[in-house]
């Protein structure tokens, strides 16, 4: 279920860029720069009380102007509906405002984000990466990031072993 | 354990673990002040109460928490990036790995995101069959959960009780499947096996037996003065910061907010059952594991309503390019022999487009986030793991507690690392 896709608009005019729907669910374009205007306005007002972002997610889009899209998925405890927001950023200025003031819960999504995607939450607490180490080399999930990784574990020294085979 | 170095060392503002404010020692100022100062503490990754590999520092004032800071990554596989390279039907083995102790709830989330993107029903069957699964699944998550817990935080015996039904669970599910563990039970468009008529038998009497069991569980623990004064007032969270940390499942209803998938979204046969939604007051560990106790009846009353109501008919829809056809057929039929190929070689083809779709696995909302770009792999899967999201709170749930009580606040979310970090 989803609120009515006009309603985005009218309250929006100027941040929303498009509206879609698809497979019953809502999908609102925004400005990357109104990012969290416009989720606080989702949260706070009452038509909506969006209170609960249930994820932040990202898609590489590499032929695209605008590279990457940041996916944010809410949800109203109380309405029981749900929408999508989406903001692209373009690899050249890969940085889109954080939404922590909006939702605690986002801390650790967007530093997922960063960690696996490569894009900067600005004014993030904490940005740092989360699931990989602290000097790894790039971001997996980029479509030009091969699979199997760019030859980073073959450089890894490893434990002297006895010599020859263990009887 | 990792002490802070001598005072005299200056820890830098860009340190990893933030700067520590150092009271002077006692060689440059007043001789009579005790020194006092804070103390990071490391803890695991291996640590026997973290049920995996988690690491947390600890900024300790005395054996008060000022700050955890949980270090993630150490089970990272990353599943979402092999999933790019895989098609439909061959991610379902790799959620098996996601939540192992609750593998069957992973596949179906996953084959549930699946489906809503081609837009097909699976027969009524096996709705209900994947009902009755997901519950006993749920049954079999909890009683993992209370059976460790109270073994972390000091009473041995309920993980005798209750690994003794698990053990039935399990055994049932190998009967089903084969697997006991990763079970790929659940496949796009229905389920791969039928309820046999002696696994319906024994389903039977385990339910009639387990009501008591439950009563024996919570005897254990119910009174027990250890259990109570360690979970009661232990990682509490108000409704409104739960929310806004955007806790699912026990940890966020034992806050008191009435969020559950199955009954805000109802999909399979829940909207077919009557059941109800246990709540907590306090939002503490106590809250949450009668909650959780609560959940495992309300499941058993699910699984015997379903098992009443169970509609004849097949448990997987047969349309060629979605699921293979019946190995009997393959083996006579040249049609379904080229049906098998296609699908072994080529897969499911959904259309293009992105869905999100949540599920309620025993942990919380599991979500998946498909984008297809039209082709017989994802373009991009997300997995919204209830373990992650909850650990992002972390922090904020051990603030002022003990040391001692990071035991039972890593245990409160019933966290399994392979899901949170993927």
């Amino acid at each position: 279920m989803h609120p009515p896709a006009q309603s985005f608009r009218e309250r929006f005019p100027d941040a929303v860029i498009g509206v879609k729907e698809a497979f019953g669910e809502l999908t609102v374009s925004v400005r990357n720069d109104r990012i969290v205007e416009v989720c606080r306005a989702l949260r706070d007002d009452p038509e909506w009380s969006f209170d609960f972002l249930s994820d932040v997610s990202s898609v590489d889009h590499p032929d695209a102007e605008e590279r990457f899209e940041v996916n944010y998925h809410l949800y109203s405890i109380d309405k029981h509906h749900r929408v999508r927001l989406k903001a692209r950023v373009s690899e050249e200025d890969c940085r889109i405002a954080s939404v922590t003031s909006v939702w605690a819960g986002a801390n650790f999504m967007e530093r997922e984000v960063y960690d696996l995607m490569g894009i900067e939450f600005v004014n993030h607490p904490d940005l740092r990466r989360i699931l990989l180490t602290d000097d790894f080399d790039g971001f997996p999930l980029r479509k030009d990031y091969p699979t199997e990784g760019r030859g980073w574990r073959s450089t890894f020294e490893f434990l002297p072993t006895t010599e020859g085979p263990v009887s | 354990m990792n002490h802070v170095p001598t005072p005299t060392t200056k820890r830098s503002s860009t340190d990893e673990f933030g700067v520590i404010e150092h009271v002077p020692d006692a060689n440059d100022g007043d001789a009579a002040v005790l020194r006092t100062e804070e103390l990071l503490l490391n803890m695991g990754p291996q640590h026997p109460s973290t049920h995996g590999v988690l690491r947390v520092v600890l900024d300790l004032e005395g054996e008060r928490i000022l700050k955890a800071t949980p270090h993630l990554g150490y089970l990272h596989r990353g599943t979402e990036k092999l999933a790019e390279g895989k098609t439909y039907q061959q991610i379902v083995t790799l959620t098996d790995r996601l939540d192992y102790v609750c593998a069957m709830t992973n596949n179906f989330a996953y084959v549930r995101a699946v489906e809503k993107l081609l837009g097909v029903q699976v027969p009524p069957r096996a709705e209900y069959v994947r009902t009755i699964v997901a519950e006993l699944q749920r049954i079999s998550g909890h009683l993992f959960w209370l059976g460790t817990q109270a073994l972390d935080i000091g009473a041995m015996t309920v993980f005798f009780y209750t690994f003794r039904e698990r053990e039935i669970l399990i055994e049932l599910f190998e009967k089903l499947c084969g697997a006991r563990l990763t079970y790929s039970y659940y496949k796009v468009g229905g389920v791969s096996d039928d309820l046999t008529p002696d696994i319906i038998a024994a389903l039977r009497a385990f339910l009639k037996a387990f009501p008591d069991k439950i009563i024996e569980y919570n005897t254990l623990l119910e009174t027990n003065r250890i259990w109570l004064a360690r979970t009661k007032g232990v990682a509490v969270i108000s409704a409104e910061d739960a929310v806004s940390y955007s806790l699912t499942g026990p940890t966020l209803r034992g806050s008191g907010v009435n969020y559950d998938v199955r009954k805000a979204e109802p999909y399979a046969a829940y909207a077919d059952v009557e059941w109800d939604v246990p709540l907590g007051k306090n939002g503490d560990t106590y809250d949450r594991y009668y909650i959780r106790l609560e959940e495992i009846r309300q499941s058993a009353r699910i699984v015997s309503q379903c098992l009443d109501k169970l509609p004849e008919g097949p448990v997987s829809i047969d349309v060629p390019g979605i699921t293979f056809p019946a190995k009997e057929r393959v083996m006579v039929d040249m049609e379904s022999l080229i049906h098998h190929f296609k699908m072994a070689c080529e897969g499911i083809r959904p259309p293009k487009g992105e869905i999100y779709c949540a599920t309620e696995a025993p942990k919380g909302e599991l979500g998946f986030y498909i984008n297809s770009d039209g082709g017989n792999h994802p373009y991009r899967l997300k997995i919204r793991s209830p373990s992650f999201v909850h650990l992002g709170a972390f922090d904020h749930m051990a603030r002022g507690y003990l040391i001692a009580d990071i035991v039972t606040i890593f245990g409160t979310y019933d966290v399994v690392m392979g899901e949170c970090d993927r």
